[in-house]
C-alpha cells in the first residue's frame, strides 16, 4: 500500500493553473502520510460518483471539553482504512495570528507524530485547524499541545475561539488594542469556550476599526469595532501633496464618501464631522492625510452569523461607543445580559441574531436593559423602536 | 437550604440514563430541569454548571455532537466504524 500511486485524474485538475492547489498539497504530504494517501483516494471516489463519503458528528473529544473536536469518519472504511476515522482539531490560535517559526515547527511536528500532517491555517473562525487523526491519538495530541502552551479552541454549542485583526501590533488604525481584548476574552470565558452550553454557537470577533479585517460584522455574533468619536485628523498639506501626486479627491474621495460628508474647493478640504459614518473609505485612500480621530474605542454590535440554517445576517448596533479603558467591562456585562436572555428563550441551534429577529428587537433590548439610540437605526424609518402611545397622536392632532 | 452540588450531578445523570436513545439533552436542559424541580432559591445556574463538570469531568457523561452539543453516556460511537 505504502508504494501504491493511487491514480486520482480528476483531481489532477484541481493542479492546473498557477494559483495554489490543496490537491498538490495532499499530494506532497502523501508521500509519508498513508492518511493523505487514502484522503487522496476517497476523495477522487468522490468526484467520482458526486457524492460526499464522510459522516461527521458523533462523541469524540478530549477528557472534560466539549469543543475542539469534529468527529469525522469515512463511510467506505473498506477502501480506504487510514481515513476510517479522520478527526479533526480546532486549535486556539494566537491573537492576531503572530507565531514563532519556532511555535508553527512545534505545531507541524506534533501533527506529523499524531494525524495526517495536514493542516488548515486558518479555519474561518480563525483556528489553526489540524485535519485527520483517529479516536485513539486525540488525547495524546491534546496532551503535546498543551504542554506546547497551545489549547484547543470551540466548536459546537459554545463560545468558538475568539479572533482579533492584527491592531496595534501592525496597524495604525487600530482604534483599541484587539490583541489584549481578545486574549482577555479568551482567558475569561473557558467554561463558555470548552464546553457547550448555549443554544447554538456564539462568534466574538475584534476589528480594531471599521476596515474590519476580520469580517466581525458579517461573522460574529458580537463584533467589537474600532471607531473614534471626534474629528477625523487632517493634515492639509499631506492632502496637497497627494493632489499634487495626481489624486481625484473630488471623484474618489469627495463623491465616494457615502453620506457626502466632505467638500472640496480646489484648495481645501473640509470634513463635516458630524456626518460622517465611519466608512474609512477617505482614509484608506489618504493614509498619509486622514487618520481616524483620537478619542477611540468601539462600537458593539451583536447578531451576525453566515448563511447555514437561515440567511446571512449583519450585526446591529447595540452600544455606538465604549472607551478603550472600559471595553472589556463593558463587554462582560453586556455578554451576561445576552447570554441570560438566549438561554432562557433561544431554541435549538438559533443563532442570537435569529433571536432577534424572532423575537424583535425592541423585546430583545427591553429583556436585556438596553436603551434604544439614534445610533440603532440602520435605515431611516426602517427601525420601529419608537412608539407612540395613542393619547401622544391624538393630542398633536 | 442549597442542593449539594453532588446530589445535583447525580440526578442529572440518572436524568441522561432515563432518555438515552430517545431524547438528546443539553445542558441546558439539566439546568431547567434542576431549577424546575427545587426552584431557584436552592438551585443557581453556577450550582448546575459545577454539577455538569463533574459529570463530565469524572468521565460519567461525555459531550456529544449532533447537529448541536448535548451530554450523553460515553457509549462507543455510532457514527464509528465497527
Amino acid at each position: 500500500m505504502a508504494d501504491e500511486k493511487i491514480s486520482t485524474p480528476l483531481l489532477d485538475e484541481l493542479e492546473k493553473g498557477p494559483w495554489p492547489s490543496f490537491v498538490r498539497e495532499i499530494k506532497s504530504a502523501a508521500q509519508t502520510s498513508p492518511m493523505a494517501r487514502d484522503l487522496l483516494g476517497q476523495l477522487e471516489l468522490s468526484y467520482e460518483e458526486k457524492v460526499g463519503h464522510w459522516k461527521h458528528g458523533g462523541i469524540v473529544g478530549v477528557r472534560g471539553y466539549g469543543g475542539g473536536v469534529i468527529g469525522r469518519y469515512s463511510d467506505v472504511p473498506e477502501k480506504f482504512p487510514n481515513v476510517a476515522h479522520f478527526h479533526t482539531l480546532r486549535v486556539n490560535q494566537p491573537a492576531g495570528w503572530f507565531y514563532t517559526s519556532q511555535a508553527l515547527r512545534t505545531l507541524c511536528d506534533i501533527w506529523e507524530r499524531h494525524g495526517s500532517g495536514l493542516t488548515n491555517m486558518h479555519g474561518s473562525t480563525g483556528d489553526i485547524i489540524f485535519l485527520g487523526t483517529k479516536t485513539d491519538e486525540l488525547e495524546p495530541t491534546f496532551s503535546e499541545l498543551t504542554q506546547a502552551g497551545f489549547d484547543l479552541g470551540g466548536s459546537g454549542s459554545d463560545m468558538r475561539t475568539p479572533s482579533a485583526c492584527v491592531g496595534p501590533a501592525r496597524c495604525e488604525w487600530a482604534c483599541y488594542d484587539t490583541l489584549k481584548l481578545c486574549y482577555d476574552i479568551t482567558m475569561e470565558y473557558q467554561d463558555e469556550l470548552h464546553r457547550p452550553a448555549f443554544p447554538y454557537k456564539f462568534k466574538i470577533k475584534c476589528a480594531g476599526c471599521p476596515n474590519d479585517c476580520v469580517a466581525s460584522i458579517a461573522r460574529a455574533d458580537l463584533s467589537i469595532i474600532g471607531i473614534w468619536k471626534d474629528d477625523i485628523q487632517q493634515d492639509d498639506e499631506a492632502v496637497a501633496e497627494y493632489v499634487a501626486n495626481g489624486l481625484d479627491i473630488q471623484a474618489d474621495v469627495v463623491e465616494r464618501c457615502p453620506t457626502r460628508c466632505m467638500q472640496w474647493d480646489g484648495k481645501k478640504l473640509t470634513i463635516n464631522n458630524r456626518d460622517c459614518v465611519r466608512c474609512m473609505h477617505c482614509i484608506n485612500v489618504m493614509p498619509k492625510a486622514l487618520r481616524p480621530g483620537k478619542e477611540r474605542g468601539a462600537v458593539l454590535l451583536l447578531g451576525a452569523k453566515a448563511p447555514i440554517i437561515q440567511g446571512a445576517i449583519l450585526s446591529s448596533v447595540l452600544i455606538p461607543f465604549v472607551p478603550e479603558e472600559e471595553l472589556f467591562d463593558t463587554v462582560k456585562e453586556l455578554l451576561s445580559r445576552v447570554w441570560e436572555f438566549w438561554d432562557e428563550y433561544g431554541m435549538n441551534r438559533e443563532r442570537v441574531g435569529e433571536l432577534i429577529q424572532r423575537v424583535g428587537m425592541a423585546n430583545f433590548l427591553d429583556a436585556i436593559g438596553l436603551d434604544p439610540v439614534p445610533e440603532m437605526v440602520s435605515h431611516p424609518r426602517d427601525n420601529p423602536y419608537v412608539f407612540y402611545k395613542v393619547d401622544e397622536e391624538q393630542s398633536e392632532q | 437550604m442549597a442542593i449539594p452540588i453532588e446530589q445535583l450531578a447525580e440526578e442529572m445523570y440518572q436524568m441522561v440514563v432515563e432518555y438515552h436513545g430517545k431524547k438528546n439533552l443539553k445542558a441546558s436542559d439539566l439546568t431547567k430541569a434542576m431549577i424546575a424541580k427545587y426552584g431557584e432559591d436552592q438551585v443557581s445556574k453556577e450550582d448546575c454548571k459545577q454539577a455538569i463538570r463533574q459529570l463530565i469531568d469524572s468521565g460519567r457523561c461525555v459531550y456529544s455532537y449532533l447537529g448541536g452539543s448535548y451530554i450523553t453516556l460515553p457509549k462507543k460511537d455510532s457514527a464509528a466504524p465497527e
